[in-house]
């Protein structure tokens, strides 16, 4: 994946169940409230860690979170 | 328009006795719907009129229009939706009840707008006179030129009236929110472009499509422009729908519904998804979105609740959110457990039995669930609960602290 527009991790809140596997993965990054729900930032993933952020959406048991470009129309 | 007279614009016509307007009345009334206008005209006009939604977002409805329109390919589908399913708003049902067919001729403006060939109106199902008077509506309409028509009844339900909620039942019967992207204007009814739009809105536009952008604008207050349609709760002699010119102060409104301000604690705007406001800082506040918008807070389905100064503003809330944690739809972590967790606490405040972190509790589940569902239902409810903590302060310390309500003989609040 090119990182040349800056990416974000967002949570598909239907899917997502508080594994909470993600934050267990990236604690500094992902916080998990609770219930193990995560708490996502809303800034973008610098690039030297989008590799580490790579491998927690590939490690959520129900595809829940999601590494996408950051939308230009600034929906959330 | 001076004080003492009703406005009477989407609501002229026949007194609200409970009976629809029929269709040969309606034309008598207003004329025949133009429809040769093109649909550029009419956006432009709906664009100049600066008409803004009614179902809560209160986005601008010309802007709406245009954005589907300008999609480039497919047929879109019309939504007029009238699901109300905030409990203390009463607009739709009303207008629905009474003027069917103001609203379909702005579903149809709408459907020659955007390039729809189906329209769908979607209806709360314990709205039985509206369900009736839409039904029958659409059958005095049988040799009309226009797309098909067809009621849908909603499902009782807060969130049912949602847009992607209500894409979601129209397709597969089921009135839950879905996650967005894709937004139902891009994939929606029968994965089409589709429109979701208020039955307020409609019946505007379909005034402004007959008498332009000036006659909606020549009415409102203070610089304010146009009228809408308002839900008044609570302590007050005519509660119910009434039509006013926006820019109107909330006190004129209430005054004008034999309410006062003495008798009233506190008010809650916009709808349960608002916020409550202290009334001394809302009396003079005119009921306008844009205004409202830039004091924090939101015309929203111009839901507009009184609370007694006899009413503990601790128990309305702990009722609020109970029925905001119970009208849930359950997809949703944050909500369902945060909403939950809110409600729990603010009921054992009010009972007097908090516990010694519920308040605490409160303000972290408050600003966590905000932005976390996949609808706004958290975020409304949320917004509500942190407006509660500073308007009513001084009760839920009390409460708190002493284990009692600081209001003597304060009624039992049932507001959901």
């Amino acid at each position: 994946m090119s990182p040349e527009r800056p990416l974000r991790l967002r949570v598909n809140w239907i899917r997502c169940d508080g594994y909470g596997l993600c934050g267990d993965l990236l604690p500094d990054l992902i916080g998990l409230d609770e219930w193990r729900y995560p708490m996502v930032p809303k800034a973008p993933i610098e690039r030297g860690r989008l590799d580490e952020a790579q491998r927690a959406v590939d490690c959520c048991p129900m595809a829940a979170l999601i590494l996408e470009p950051i939308p230009r129309d600034g929906r959330r | 328009m001076p004080t003492d007279q009703p406005v009477r614009r989407l609501l002229s016509g026949p007194p609200l006795d409970g009976r629809p307007e029929r269709f040969g009345d309606h034309v008598a009334r207003l004329g025949p719907l133009p429809r040769r206008i093109g649909p550029t005209e009419v956006i432009a006009a709906l664009e100049a009129s600066g008409l803004l939604g009614r179902g809560g977002a209160g986005f601008g409805v010309g802007p709406k229009w245009r954005a589907l329109a300008e999609r480039g390919r497919g047929t879109a589908v019309v939504v007029a939706n009238g699901a109300e399913g905030e409990v203390a708003s009463a607009k739709d049902r009303v207008l629905m009840a009474h003027r069917p067919h103001l609203v379909i001729d702005g579903a149809i403006v709408a459907a020659e707008a955007v390039g729809a060939d189906e329209i769908v109106l979607y209806v709360g199902g314990e709205h039985e006179a509206a369900i009736k008077a839409m039904s029958r509506a659409i059958l005095e309409r049988s040799g009309e030129s226009r797309p098909p028509i067809r009621v849908v009844a909603a499902p009782i339900g807060y969130i049912a009236g949602e847009a992607s909620a209500a894409v979601h039942y129209i397709n597969e019967r089921d009135a839950r929110p879905t996650t967005t992207p894709p937004r139902v204007s891009a994939h929606g009814v029968e994965s089409r472009p589709t429109l979701v739009q208020n039955v307020e809105s409609l019946g505007y536009a379909a005034l402004i499509a007959r008498f332009g952008e000036s006659w909606y604008r020549a009415a409102g207050r203070r610089g304010s422009r146009g009228t809408a349609l308002i839900t008044l709760s609570g302590v007050v002699a005519q509660d119910g729908v009434h039509e006013i010119e926006l820019g109107s102060t909330l006190g004129e409104v209430a005054i004008a519904a034999g309410a006062t301000m003495e008798r009233t604690r506190a008010v809650v705007l916009g709808g349960f998804f608002g916020t409550w406001a202290d009334t001394r800082d809302v009396w003079d506040l005119p009921l306008d979105p844009l205004v409202m918008r830039d004091r924090g807070l939101t015309f929203g389905c111009g839901m507009i609740g009184l609370l007694s100064t006899h009413a503990c503003g601790v128990a309305a809330t702990a009722s609020i959110m109970a029925f905001m944690a119970r009208e849930s739809a359950g997809q949703c972590g944050p909500c369902v457990f945060g909403l939950g967790a809110i409600a729990s606490a603010t009921a054992r405040i009010a009972t007097g039995r908090a516990g010694a972190d519920d308040l605490d509790g409160i303000a972290r589940w408050t600003s966590q669930i905000v932005g976390r569902g996949a609808c706004r239902h958290p975020d409304g409810a949320a917004g509500l609960m942190a407006s509660a903590l500073e308007v009513h302060r001084d009760e839920f310390e009390h409460h708190v602290r002493h284990g009692r309500c600081p209001i003597p003989g304060a009624a039992k609040v049932d507001v959901a």
